[in-house]
């Protein structure tokens, strides 16, 4: 009796306020003679650097004969080596078209993959972005799942990202 | 909506800049600083973003020209062509500074044709039998540009590095066999063989693909087109500079571009 109360006072908690993660990459603008959209991978991490989940990948769409597109993911190169040459692109719902300067949202339904189906444990929120004719950085923000309380978290590129933050709501 | 917005771009890259987009072209010869009998290099040359990794196209050498130690062209051997670079050897069979470079002249033009963009390169014959003469919205464009490197067998020497006066080009102060880390080299530009001043000079080292960074560095030619560099640290760099005007020499042409780019070496102290 009392453990069902509990059930249904977990089960009103849950669906009162929905658990979140949510995610700005902060695209940062540079001077630059020749610009060119960077190159993004956005994943979480496992404590020994496997990829537990992709969040989003952001990569030139227009197919050329040398592959535009893909040619140069392995510019992302811990993402390619972590991930990316074990995938056949496009990835539905994580990879898209490269994004331009300023401040873009990642939300994620913390009951829902691929968030739910992580195991209780420490992980890393990790940023590569990697910039045709310009340069390249990786950030990450290390969290533990599950959340457990509201945290704010971020991180600040120096050349190629921005602010990055991860805002857990439990 | 989508076939507005190619246009658009179209539009938006006509009447950009021809260097905006541009790959870097580059000579790469395997030394620059050779003793011994009879020496022998080979140069690859390609186009890319990167330095200096083969990855988009390999350079033309339709234009290549090597001037020997003594200023008399020497010829190119073993040339061929694969899918991301150009190949060729030089026989350094006399002593001293050898200059190789590609030397492309061309002009561009663009009209409307049907309510379409045209785009058209080549040169003033192909122009009078291939652009329409009536084309609405002409414009044209000429270009000079120049590639190259140097290398020396034994002792430098300056005769091959006397300029043509046309075009952009790069007179030594300090001898471009002569580099080394930590040092300061010293060049003129010259634009049509007189001093080319206020130019910026972008120089950019070898090696991207193992770091972050392009660590560029910049310099600006002061007026008497001289700028000096201090090279950090031993390696290939890469330089290059372009200029525009309207000093045209062909007679269709309303605006004129003119490139400079050398690959250049620096040994360690």
């Amino acid at each position: 009796m009392r453990s069902c109360l509990m059930l249904i006072l977990l089960l009103l908690g849950a669906s009162a306020s929905a658990a979140s993660v949510d995610a700005t990459v902060e695209i940062p603008r540079i001077d630059a003679s020749e610009y060119h959209r960077p190159y993004v991978a956005v994943w979480i991490e496992n404590p020994d650097h496997s990829v537990a989940a992709n969040l989003a990948v952001w990569y030139a769409q227009k197919e050329t004969k040398e592959g535009a597109g893909t040619k140069w993911l392995a510019d992302l190169r811990q993402w390619w080596r972590r991930s990316g040459r074990d995938q056949s692109l496009p990835i539905d719902g994580v990879s898209g078209a490269t994004r331009p300067v300023g401040q873009h949202q990642l939300r994620f339904d913390a009951s829902k993959p691929p968030f739910a189906a992580l195991k209780p444990g420490s992980y890393g929120f990790v940023v590569e972005a990697a910039r045709e004719v310009g340069g390249r950085e990786q950030l990450r923000i290390p969290f533990d799942w599950p959340i457990t309380e509201t945290r704010h978290l971020d991180v600040k590129g120096e050349h190629e990202l921005g602010l990055i933050t991860l805002d857990l709501n439990p | 909506m989508k076939v507005s917005s190619k246009i658009l771009a179209l539009v938006v890259a006509l009447a950009l800049p021809l260097s905006a987009q541009a790959h870097k072209a580059w000579l790469l010869p395997s030394d620059t600083v050779l003793s011994g009998a009879d020496p022998w290099i080979t140069v690859d040359a390609a186009v890319s973003n990167d330095l200096f990794y083969f990855n988009h196209v390999p350079l033309r050498l339709d234009a290549l020209t090597i001037s020997g130690p003594d200023g008399q062209p020497v010829s190119a051997e073993n040339s061929a062509k694969g899918k991301y670079r150009s190949t060729f050897d030089v026989h350094l069979s006399e002593p001293g500074t050898y200059r190789i470079a590609v030397v492309n002249a061309g002009l561009f033009a663009s009209w409307e044709e049907n309510g379409k963009p045209k785009r058209w390169r080549g040169n003033a014959e192909s122009f009078a039998s291939e652009v329409p003469k009536h084309a609405r919205d002409l414009k044209v464009s000429q270009s000079a540009g120049r590639i190259e490197t140097f290398v020396t067998a034994g002792r430098p020497n300056e005769i091959a590095l006397k300029p043509t006066g046309t075009g952009l080009e790069l007179v030594p102060v300090t001898h471009p066999n002569d580099l080394f880390a930590g040092e300061a080299a010293t060049f003129k530009l010259l634009l049509d063989g007189e001093p080319a001043k206020d130019l910026s000079i972008e120089i950019i080292p070898d090696g991207i693909r193992y770091r972050d960074k392009q660590n560029e560095m910049t310099a600006t030619s002061d007026k008497d087109g001289q700028f000096s560099v201090t090279w950090p640290s031993a390696g290939r760099y890469w330089l290059h500079a372009e200029h525009e005007d309207d000093k045209t020499s062909m007679p269709q042409a309303t605006q004129r571009r003119a490139s400079y780019s050398a690959t250049l070496e620096v040994l360690p102290q």
